[in-house]
């Protein structure tokens, strides 16, 4: 050891966090209670996709999604299940959740004060940011208006009466998981704080001086990718500019409240299928990007686990994420020193370009009339598809390396995933049966008159305009579910459909010799069949990440075909019915909840139903292998996972598998 | 050339179309798209079949036009739900632009999302519009008529502004123009004559208020009073598909645009002069200038063809085939 063993001050680490939650509410307590003792200092709660989406797990659209993505929240009784010996006024909790924010956040007050906890001593994040789920994660529910309300009245609420709440956790992570560069993240989620300050400014709950407390409250939610020195002036370029909208726009005086407050979870973009042990370092050097510069440095970080792209990580994967945590924050000097890049003049120039090209994209924002503008018009959208289809190009062209995946791709067997899991978790097949059964006895205890009136006044207070919040609470209490609750809203609100962003130009649709003899293939095979090549690309079930299947979409288009592209959050028999309609050769079915066996097969079912088995069917998304040989017996022609990267590849194979189901030959592979 | 793998049996689609079967519908849209020979001469026979009197008698031919972001889409599917309150089943055609370079393109976007409710009743086909001019593919017309046999109300959505988009009147009973708040391009287009007034006019996202107001006005500005008595009078309507206001209103112009035509017993009329124009226009894309002169010049082909409908595709091949025979090919 080259340093001398003295006392040295050294600052306090981040919150330390795993992003966790699975099949139940007791199931996942178990898992907290594990990660707690393992020295994880704060929790982060994955909600499946039915209690982010405001579905209770008996409803159709929930099929095949409970339990899956996080843990199933139906009501107070998995509420408190799932902080079963965990003293909530001792504890620090982040929740995912957005559409429904309002509704978890009033089961968690309902709990805490069955454990004897006041709302004042709560501490935690509720994520509440509902723009970028129109942009990106897709688990809206409402209307961009009305979300925007639901929002500020979380805040309203919480800056009264939970005031060490974060109610806002402003996602600039979800942007770039969408494709947006340093440039587009500072300026879109600095554009979504100022809308939302805005409306709350507007709206008048809030007191002239509290205003500032508010300003001080926002906190965000920040992505760091494998460009660490790029990544970490994007830290620092954040800090400046919230001072300054905080001081100019805000004029909040107290530096205190102007600090820009964040949590990380670093990218998953850049997690790789093939080679999947080198995600550990790319999550590390991702990991330093936050921490490096200590005025810059996160305040709570959780770590994907090293084999997210592969399926659910399993207890001992999420235990290797944590350590790398303590690892830096306890065994390094990092947290010795004052801010090391202070006074760096190449981190300052970078840092200047950063913040010019941020202030140029967020005049745009303001020229579309403000962020929640932009997004209905489907502006943004359209910025970030384009940002996203120019990485895939650059990755498919080889200009962007990624070792294991375009170089470098010559490995030895992996002893990490051939094991008789394959490398990762898999979530009880019984849990969605068992969380149905628990939800309908809960049904059948609760005092339905108190239910019913309560849901009653939780819709007056919707259309009323006041603060949603008691009503909310009021509704946990009596046993609402979250089901109910969700409904009775949509009953006033309405639904929303966000734009799907894939009309983007045609520039730089690639001109390579493969993209040209792909579009001849495509046009010579709409010939022999009569009529030009038309597939529908599918997002059944409730994930909203559909950045795999707009890629495609676009894709398909640029060699030649024609592509019909229904957005998210569609039941099978709604697809198979657009199939039907729209007279297609092929339909792509992308699914990343892991969900992929219910829907595929149900689609299946349903379109031999109305005799268009003939049709063939491709599938999307993280499915592992076991469940790939399972799909193709059901008869799946084809299943595309995050290592088939090579977009050209997938179009040879589209056409190929187009041309044989209708008897024609095999084009040789074009990539 | 691959032939057909299960050649279907035009006469009974036919039936399956007029009796509303979804499944027939679109199997019968696939033939009419299909371009080999042997599909031709089944689909010639479909339309052949299908109920004269549904195709040149009934049901109602609207056409849906404006400029990108005018919110054509939420707009049709706000229509849609009237339409369904109202009883009425409606087939759609939405016509998206195909890319120059790939030949690809991305279809029915928005509208499939906004009317993805399980609805029977509610039929969407979407086409590219396969680099033809006009912005409308050849397919349009042959498809309208298997969906005039199945549906009371056909749809067909374009998008763009000016003439070569509002093409899509020379295919519908009913033109309806959808402007968008605070964009002056439409107007110029009216007042300087560069454009066919549509037969309503309407200002969607009239939410916003004052700019969409102000459009409004201008648009009115610019419609003359009929010049003889009956004439039809193009109304300006405000509406807003996220706030559903005016909706009804907008649905009733249009039928009343319908019940004018009626009682003016100008409905089957021109019906078929939109197919003999249509007849006309694959002629002279085929044979040129010369080729129309051949076959007697342009309204004298017209008008024949208007006093004698009978199928498109027949009636095409056998002034085709009189072309070729004429020139002693």
């Amino acid at each position: 050891m080259s340093s001398d063993r003295k006392e040295v001050k050294r600052d306090r680490p981040w919150l330390m966090r795993t992003y966790s939650g699975h099949s139940s509410a007791k199931a996942s307590n178990e898992l907290y209670r594990t990660n707690l003792s393992k020295g994880q200092t704060g929790l982060s709660v994955a909600f499946d996709l039915p209690t982010q989406t405001g579905y209770d797990a008996d409803h159709p659209l929930a099929h095949g999604e409970v339990g899956k993505v996080g843990v199933p929240i139906g009501h107070i009784g998995d509420m408190e299940a799932l902080f079963d010996q965990i003293p909530l006024d001792k504890m620090n909790t982040s929740m995912t959740i957005n559409a429904t924010a309002a509704w978890l956040l009033s089961l968690y007050i309902a709990v805490a004060e069955r454990q004897g906890v006041a709302p004042s001593q709560l501490q935690g994040t509720t994520q509440n940011d509902i723009i970028k789920e129109y942009l990106s994660r897709g688990t809206y529910i409402f209307p961009p208006e009305p979300s925007v309300r639901l929002t500020t009245d979380i805040i309203s609420y919480t800056v009264n009466h939970i005031p060490k709440w974060n109610p806002t956790n402003i996602c600039s992570y979800h942007l770039q998981e969408a494709g947006a560069t340093p440039t587009q993240e500072l300026a879109y989620a600095l554009s979504t704080a100022i809308s939302v300050l805005d409306a709350i400014r507007d709206a008048g709950q809030i007191d002239g001086d509290a205003f500032a407390n508010v300003v001080g409250r926002t906190s965000f939610f920040v992505n760091a990718g494998i460009r660490f020195v790029e990544e970490c002036c994007k830290m620092r370029a954040f800090v400046g500019m919230w001072d300054r909208i905080a001081k100019e726009r805000y004029g909040v005086q107290d530096p205190k409240l102007r600090r820009f407050r964040y949590g990380i979870q670093v990218n998953s973009l850049g997690l790789t299928e093939s080679q999947p042990e080198n995600n550990v370092q790319r999550i590390v050097l991702e990991m330093l990007a936050v921490t490096l510069s200590k005025n810059a440095r996160a305040r709570a970080i959780q770590l994907p686990a090293w084999n997210e792209a592969l399926g659910l990580p399993r207890p001992w994967d999420q235990q290797w994420a944590l350590r790398m945590q303590q690892v830096l924050a306890i065994e390094t000097d990092l947290l010795e020193y004052g801010d090391i890049l202070d006074g760096s003049p190449i981190i300052d120039a970078k840092v200047r370009e950063l913040v010019q090209g941020a202030e140029e994209e967020m005049r745009r924002v303001k020229e579309e009339g403000g962020m929640v503008q932009a997004v209905e018009t489907g502006y943004v959208k359209r910025q970030l598809v384009t940002s996203h289809t120019d990485r895939m190009r650059a990755i498919e062209a080889g200009d962007l390396k990624i070792i294991g995946v375009n170089c470098f791709t010559e490995t030895a067997e992996s002893p990490l995933t051939s094991g008789t899991d394959s490398g990762i978790m898999k979530v009880d097949a019984t849990a969605e049966r068992e969380q149905i059964e628990r939800l309908q006895a809960f049904r059948a205890e609760r005092n339905s008159k108190e239910a019913e009136s309560a849901i009653a006044q939780l819709g007056d207070a919707a259309r009323s305009g006041i603060n949603i919040m008691d009503a909310s609470i009021r509704c946990a209490q009596v046993g609402v579910t979250t089901g109910e609750w969700s409904n009775e809203l949509r009953g006033v609100f309405g639904e929303y459909r966000a734009p799907t962003g894939i009309d983007i130009s045609t520039h730089g649709m690639g001109q390579s010799e493969t993209v040209a003899t792909l579009r001849e293939r495509t046009l010579k095979t709409g010939e022999e069949l009569g009529r030009p090549l038309k597939i529908l690309v599918g997002k059944p079930g409730l994930d909203g990440h559909s950045n795999g299947a707009e890629q495609i979409a676009v894709k398909a288009r640029d060699v030649g075909f024609e592509v019909v592209y229904e957005g998210i959050r569609l039941t099978p028999e709604q697809i198979v019915k657009a199939a039907e309609e729209e007279g297609v050769h092929l339909i792509g079915l992308s699914v990343l909840s892991g969900s992929h066996l219910e829907l595929v097969e149900d689609a299946l079912g349903r379109l031999a139903e109305i005799g268009l088995s003939e049709v063939p069917v491709i599938v999307g998304g993280i499915v592992p292998t076991e469940d790939e040989q399972n799909l193709k017996a059901h008869g799946v022609a084809a299943v595309y996972t995050p290592k088939d990267s090579d977009m050209n590849r997938i179009m040879s194979d589209l056409v190929n598998i187009i041309r044989e189901s209708n008897g024609l030959e095999r084009f040789e592979d074009a990539a | 050339m691959l032939a057909l793998r299960t050649p279907p049996d035009p006469e009974s689609l036919a039936a399956s179309v007029s009796d509303q079967d979804r499944s027939a519908v679109a199997r019968a849209l696939n033939l009419l798209d299909d371009k080999r020979p042997e599909a031709r001469k089944l689909a010639a026979r479909l339309l052949a079949t299908l109920p004269k009197e549904r195709l040149y008698g009934s049901g109602h031919l609207i056409g849906l036009t404006g400029p990108p972001g005018a919110g054509k889409s939420s707009l049709t599917a706000a229509l849609v739900r009237v339409w369904r309150n109202r009883g009425l089943a409606v087939g759609i055609l939405a016509v998206d632009p195909s890319s120059p370079i790939s030949g690809g393109a991305l279809l029915g976007d928005r509208l499939r999302m906004l009317s993805s409710d399980l609805d029977d009743k509610v039929f969407i086909r979407s086409l590219a519009c396969r680099g033809e001019f006009g912005g409308l593919s050849a397919e349009v017309w042959p498809m309208s008529l298997v969906m005039l046999a199945a549906f009371d109300i056909v749809l067909v959505e374009t998008v763009g502004v000016g003439q070569k988009e509002i093409d899509v009147s020379k295919l519908t009973d009913t033109t309806c123009f959808v402007a968008q708040p605070a964009s002056g391009d439409s107007i110029q287009f009216l007042k300087a004559g560069i454009m066919e007034i549509p037969h309503v006019l309407v200002v969607n996202k009239a939410d916003v208020g004052l700019a969409a107001r102000k459009t409004l006005s201008e648009l009115r500005g610019t419609l003359k009073p009929p010049a003889h008595a009956g004439d039809w009078q193009v109304p300006a309507l405000a509406a807003s598909a996220t706030k559903g206001t005016g909706i009804e209103e907008l649905a009733d112009s249009i039928e009343a645009h319908r019940a004018w035509l009626t009682a003016q017993g100008m409905l089957p009329t021109i019906r078929k002069r939109f197919q003999a124009e249509w007849i006309v226009k694959r002629l002279l894309e085929e044979f040129g200038r010369f080729g129309i002169e051949t076959l007697g010049g342009e309204s004298r082909l017209l008008d024949s063809l208007v006093e004698i409908p009978g199928s498109p595709f027949e009636q095409y091949e056998s002034l085709r085939n009189r072309f070729l025979t004429n020139r002693g090919q």
